[in-house]
């Protein structure tokens, strides 16, 4: 039995593509978890509000095939009306060089606030998704992504 | 020893004079019979049987369970995380007998000499056919995955054999891992051969997310709508050569579960089976987030255990490894659940199971062209060989210290896998035995130069994949072995600070994190390492020395757990 979503799915990257407007910043070299930085960027962000959990959907592997480029998807619970809608989803992370990895923006017309984009990931460490609405409230999840040399196995 | 040899044998004579129930009947007979092994008392409408991890061992072999297999986290101390003594007293399993025999590493060699070899492609058809005999419309056979790998002529045949012998046995479906390592052109090649669906419901093309594999496959038995979902080893591009499946993507994807499971509900299924290669503690795990799964069928870590284990509605079975167990479970589906169920993992005593003629003409056959190489005696052990456990197997100290010698190293790294079966103190070493802990698609010995702060990190990494005490977080496979150096592990430390006490065996120095270090080792992840295959480093170690009599290793200490 196949999938029966995946073409849709398959439209849905490349539509969510199109909407990426944040750079992806790459990592260049391995560094030591940073959550100062992490957090000094994310006050930037919000403009100092502190998010709260819930609402946010960030999908990772547990344990990354390929630390040079790791799939995510992001996605925000909202109805997408021009009164309840999410503005923006950014994606940290704590322990790469630089802690902003990407910031998609949507609008009403989106349709659904979700992405799916690849990262890569210096290290083990975990990678926040944060979410701006449009009643200006900042939700948040976090999830941790193990980078391992591999090997070994049953 | 004499004391506790004499404490085995005055509690063999107790259950036989009390006969408390089958333990006990078993001690009482040095002899088992195919009834024995066979004898079930069948529950409702639905049959399944499970092999899996068969690593290619089409005939009968000795398997010496774990001495070592820690759990950490929630799991610390619950099955399978029992070993020896505990084992027993967990599952009343009276020590001496066959069943102890059969499930622990207590009094192995005794044992081993009383009850004979296990496992073999034929015994398991004898005990498959029985089976389907007395459950006809009602039994259902289904492989785990690890079926095709481990042995010469696996390799040889790029595992020709193996299919050829699981289309014998009438298996119905499958999952995978070590398949994969044959490379994703003949993986494809061994989908069209097998005839019966090849389920990966967690594999993805790494370009658009598009499933590679069927997820799942319907069946009726018993007049009850089966659907077997199937989940491939999550880890398979992070533990074996990612370059061997570019395309290909793994992954647990828990949510990708749950949607089988929702289809295959929606589609009728009065019964949901999980096929899974995710490792006993990952399926426990996934079972407890993931509702509607009935039963899973675990395997990777190659666990037996003699009981089913509840996890909220679900039923987890472990159904070991190597051909040495067949697992049957009956079930009584109905109104859409599992209102009763009977479970027995049936270890498969060669030579109390006839073989089932055609397989063993199957088995020659496919065997016939090798046997010369295969035969071919390099010398003799004195000391017990065996490789699973959670640390330094004495199998892998042998290949450590062919590593050191045959590459002039100081360090020799040898990766934990949970294959290999087991020699028996004074036998002979044939090739076919070297193959069976060697025969790999990237066998090649590397040669290269580490620093000790390098060798203490991947020390580190390995543990974390076997110790994290979160099962997604886990490789599965046993600790990395070792030779030329020792180490202390506290399973209970978080990654970076498990490991300590390094020490350089040569001149009992401490390891030093900035020198380097001269390191062989073999089975590199990685594309293009260059050197002899490590069975030749083995069999020329063991030909130039004829006895084999290792020293009792003691290089790793365990804190913890």
């Amino acid at each position: 039995m196949r999938e029966r979503s995946a073409a849709s799915r398959r439209r849905v990257i490349q539509g969510a593509g199109a909407l990426a407007l944040g750079g992806l910043w790459l990592a260049g070299r391995p560094a030591e978890a940073d959550l100062p930085k992490l957090q000094k960027l994310l006050a930037e962000l919000t403009g100092g509000k502190t998010p709260q959990e819930g609402k946010v959907r960030l999908d990772m592997p547990e344990i990354a095939e390929n630390g040079q480029t790791v799939p995510l998807t992001a996605s925000v619970d909202s109805p997408m009306t021009a009164n309840d809608y999410c503005k923006v989803i950014h994606i940290l992370a704590e322990g790469n060089p630089e802690a902003g990895v990407c910031s998609f923006k949507f609008t009403p017309a989106s349709g659904r606030a979700e992405f799916s984009t690849r990262m890569r990931l210096a290290q083990t460490q975990n990678v926040w998704a944060v979410a701006e609405m449009s009643d200006g409230s900042v939700w948040m999840t976090k999830t941790e992504v193990k980078v391992t040399i591999g090997g070994c196995g049953g | 020893m004499v004391s506790r040899r004499d404490f085995l044998t005055l509690t063999a004579a107790a259950c036989a004079i009390l006969g408390p129930g089958r333990a006990g009947r078993l001690a009482a007979q040095d002899r088992l019979s195919e009834a024995d092994l066979l004898a079930f008392r069948p529950v409702g409408n639905v049959t399944i049987l499970h092999v899996t991890d068969l690593h290619a061992q089409l005939v009968p072999i000795w398997f010496r369970e774990p001495s070592t297999n820690i759990g950490v986290g929630e799991v610390r101390g619950l099955p399978p995380h029992l070993t020896g003594d505990a084992f027993l007293n967990h599952f009343g399993i009276a020590p001496g007998t066959a069943e102890a025999y059969a499930f622990t590493d207590r009094d192995f060699v005794e044992l081993a000499r009383r009850y004979g070899r296990v496992g073999g492609l034929d015994r398991i058809a004898t005990l498959v056919k029985a089976i389907r005999a007395e459950r006809e419309g009602r039994t259902l056979l289904l492989d785990g995955g690890d079926a095709m790998q481990g042995s010469w002529v696996a390799l040889q045949r790029k595992g020709g054999d193996m299919v050829a012998a699981l289309k014998a046995l009438g298996v119905e479906a499958m999952t995978a891992h070590w398949e994969f390592t044959y490379g994703a052109e003949r993986v494809k090649e061994i989908v069209e051969e097998l005839g019966f669906p090849f389920l990966g419901g967690n594999v993805f093309d790494t370009e658009w997310e598009e499933p590679v594999f069927e997820s799942t496959a319907f069946f009726e038995r018993g007049g009850v709508k089966i659907a077997v979902i199937g989940q491939a080893f999550p880890y398979t591009p992070v533990s074996n050569p990612r370059w061997m499946i570019p395309q290909w993507s793994f992954g647990i994807r828990e949510e990708r579960v749950a949607e089988h499971v929702e289809n295959a509900r929606a589609e009728g299924a009065e019964l949901v089976v999980l096929l899974s290669h995710n490792g006993f503690d990952v399926d426990r795990k996934l079972v407890s987030r993931v509702p509607g799964i009935d039963v899973v069928l675990t395997g990777h870590t190659h666990d037996a255990l003699p009981r089913a284990l509840r996890v909220g509605k679900t039923l987890v079975v472990g159904s070991g490894s190597n051909g040495k167990f067949l697992a049957r479970l009956d079930l009584d589906v109905r109104d859409g659940e599992v209102k009763d169920y009977a479970f027995k993992l049936i270890p498969v005593f060669a030579d109390a199971i006839r073989p089932d003629p055609e397989m063993a003409k199957l088995i020659d056959e496919l065997r016939a062209p090798y046997r010369a190489e295969l035969d071919r005696v390099v010398g003799h052990t004195k000391s017990l060989l065996y490789r699973r456990g959670n640390f330094q197997g004495s199998w892998d100290d042998l290949i450590c210290a062919a590593l050191l010698e045959q590459r002039d190293a100081e360090i020799a790294l040898s990766p934990g896998f949970r294959w290999g079966p087991t020699l028996l103190p004074d036998q002979p070493i044939r090739m076919e035995d070297v193959w069976a802990q060697t025969a790999m698609t990237y066998p090649q010995v590397y040669r290269i130069e580490m620093t000790g702060a390098q060798l203490k990190e991947v020390l580190e990494d390995v543990a974390d994949n076997i110790f994290n005490p979160d099962p997604y977080y886990q490789g599965g496979g046993d600790m990395v072995r070792v030779g030329g150096m020792a180490f202390t592990i506290d399973v209970d430390q978080p990654i970076g600070r498990r490991i300590s006490d390094m020490t350089f065996t040569k001149t009992g120095q401490p390891i030093e994190p900035s020198r380097k270090y001269v390191v062989a080792g073999w089975a590199s992840v990685n594309e293009g390492v260059e050197g002899p295959p490590v069975w030749e480093l083995v069999a020329r170690y063991i030909e130039a020395r004829k006895v084999i009599d290792l020293p009792t290793a003691g290089r790793v200490i365990v804190k913890g757990g």
